[in-house]
């Protein structure tokens, strides 16, 4: 799956996106920001308060109980300041 | 009906409006809102706004859509300008046409309630040798609930 980020968390991680392929135990967004945290300090610090990481599957917003699978297209950033 | 465009390009408003109306007479009500760059404390140099290039076109016509099921609209224009401007730029503008005021002006609302709290976009401010991003502000979130019954 590609993985994108966006705003300070783009910055925090130190990527614009990475492609993984959909980690063991994985189903949900949840479970994967819990993957992706263990993955490394960066994202571990940027992704762990989870009340300021908001997700998109497929270019929609959606909850963190949402169902991942390999093959989306996950966005993960900050409330947007558009407007 | 609903027209939308994600740009770095400045927009002209008289413009817009004219292509929206395209010569029809029938339009009773014609609202704009620009949005452009605040600086308050005379510190702000540039604001540079990041996007998500796919989602943020899909979202504004996800949010135009909905605002075409809710009112009787004539025809409705969504620009948001992405990258790096300047104090008193324009961000972005929403028009609504209606034959009826009432519509023409919720409409425009719910559409910059909508985007402010759901179209993919991030400021970040530059101000002497410091760059930050804009946090986002509960009120917006409060805007939306008031469309949600």
């Amino acid at each position: 799956m590609i993985i994108k980020y966006f705003s300070w968390i783009r910055e925090g991680v130190g990527k614009n996106e990475e492609d993984i392929g959909l980690p063991d135990g994985v189903s949900t967004v949840s479970n994967l920001l819990d993957h992706l945290c263990e993955k490394s300090a960066e994202h571990s610090r940027v992704l762990k308060e989870r009340v300021f990481v908001r997700v998109a599957v497929n270019q929609t917003h959606v909850d963190h109980d949402h169902p991942v699978t390999d093959g989306d297209e996950v966005a993960i950033f900050p409330p947007v300041t558009g407007g | 009906m609903a027209s939308v465009s994600v740009q770095e390009d400045d927009f002209d408003i008289g413009e817009e409006i004219q292509k929206l109306r395209n010569g029809r007479t029938d339009v009773g009500a014609v609202v704009t809102f620009t949005g452009t760059v605040r600086d308050v404390g005379g510190t702000l140099q540039s604001m540079t706004l990041e996007h998500y290039p796919g989602m943020t076109e899909a979202e504004l016509e996800r949010i135009s859509l909905e605002a075409e099921q809710r009112w009787p609209l004539q025809g409705s224009r969504v620009i948001h300008r992405y990258g790096t401007l300047e104090p008193g730029d324009n961000i972005v503008l929403v028009v609504t046409l209606s034959k009826h005021r009432h519509a023409a002006f919720d409409a425009a609302m719910f559409l910059m309630d909508f985007l402010k709290s759901n179209a993919p976009f991030w400021k970040k401010e530059q101000t002497g040798e410091t760059a930050s991003w804009v946090d986002a502000r509960e009120t917006d979130e409060t805007a939306l609930k008031r469309w949600q019954d």
